[in-house]
């Protein structure tokens, strides 16, 4: 059989010896992440779940936590991860074509989008802890004693919640800062992007979970 | 074999003002009283915004039909989740207390 065995120099020194081309290759990982991603969505799902029932069962004491939100915050918030989606979006575009500095700069304003996301995030917290809206950490409730309890659940699911979803924000700016550094190392382009395109895949679905966390969180009793 | 092809920039930045009217649209309407309709119209808001990215961003649209029928699949178990176990909690009241059968 050693006569039919490629010579190492004539294939692209992306393509791993396991994968028939490429394409396949590219299709294989987003597959294999997209199973990644099927394991977070349950993952946030249960949270979401345990939401639907406990918002079910205490309808009245979930709408009363919202004047205790930030919805203007929440609201510029989405649009800032919405941004940042663009611009990764973009950053895999520029992945596709092979153009270094473009996909340096998308990755960048990413980032940066990612970062002051973070920011609002946490004055938020700041924000809440001042008003002891911690659940167990001296946690006061006065205008609706009676939701005492009941409320602290909600601030729990608020809590994990959005905790969760910025520790995974802090993954995507890890996994941003390595294909940054991973973009002057190597020529992304038509035939080699997919760490770039999966990264992409990982920060939309952050995105993704915070579209749904703004309503659910901070808009449950605004109308109220 | 799927075609991974490049979409244009004016696809993304459609996308994005897309998306970003509807997070002011979910931010408005959540100060509107619809009663129960508030969390509907919520919801359906963000699950075009979630299909929108998904689609899109995600490149869903391009993937070969395996990597469909998985994302499908995924969104399809986390229905279940919610719905079986609402299927409990939404009718406990139903019977009433102490004469279940």
């Amino acid at each position: 059989m050693a006569d039919q065995a490629v010579p190492m120099e004539q294939h692209s020194p992306f393509l791993q010896h396991h994968f028939d081309d490429l394409d396949q290759q590219l299709d294989s990982s987003t597959l294999g992440m997209w199973v990644f991603l099927l394991t977070e969505i349950m993952f946030f799902g249960g949270m979401f779940g345990a939401y639907t029932i406990y918002r079910h069962m205490y309808p009245g004491a979930f709408a009363s936590t919202s004047r205790y939100m930030e919805p203007v915050l929440g609201g510029i918030n989405t649009a800032v991860l919405i941004c940042s989606s663009l611009t990764m979006a973009l950053a895999v575009r520029y992945a596709q074509l092979g153009n270094r500095k473009l996909i340096r700069i998308f990755l960048i304003l990413t980032m940066i989008f990612g970062v002051a996301f973070i920011g609002v995030k946490f004055s938020e917290y700041y924000l809440h802890w001042k008003e002891h809206l911690v659940p167990w950490m001296g946690f006061q409730y006065p205008d609706h004693p009676e939701f005492f309890q009941q409320a602290q659940i909600l601030f729990c699911f608020y809590f994990f919640m959005t905790g969760f979803h910025a520790l995974h924000m802090f993954v995507g700016l890890g996994l941003l800062t390595w294909l940054l550094i991973k973009n002057e190392r190597i020529a992304f382009g038509p035939a080699y992007y997919n760490p770039v395109e999966i990264t992409g895949l990982y920060w939309h679905f952050v995105d993704i979970v915070w579209i749904f966390l703004f309503p659910l969180l901070y808009l449950i009793g605004a109308n109220k | 074999m799927t075609e991974h092809k490049v979409l244009p920039v004016r696809t993304y930045v459609l996308i994005w003002a897309i998306l970003i009217c509807a997070t002011f649209t979910t931010l408005g309407i959540a100060f509107i009283d619809l009663g129960p309709w508030n969390i509907v119209v919520a919801m359906m808001i963000a699950f075009t915004k979630m299909s929108l990215v998904v689609l899109f961003f995600m490149h869903v649209k391009q993937q070969t039909a395996l990597t469909k029928l998985f994302v499908v699949a995924g969104f399809f178990f986390l229905a279940i989740l919610i719905f079986v176990a609402m299927t409990d909690y939404g009718t406990r009241t139903w019977m009433p207390q102490g004469r279940m059968w």
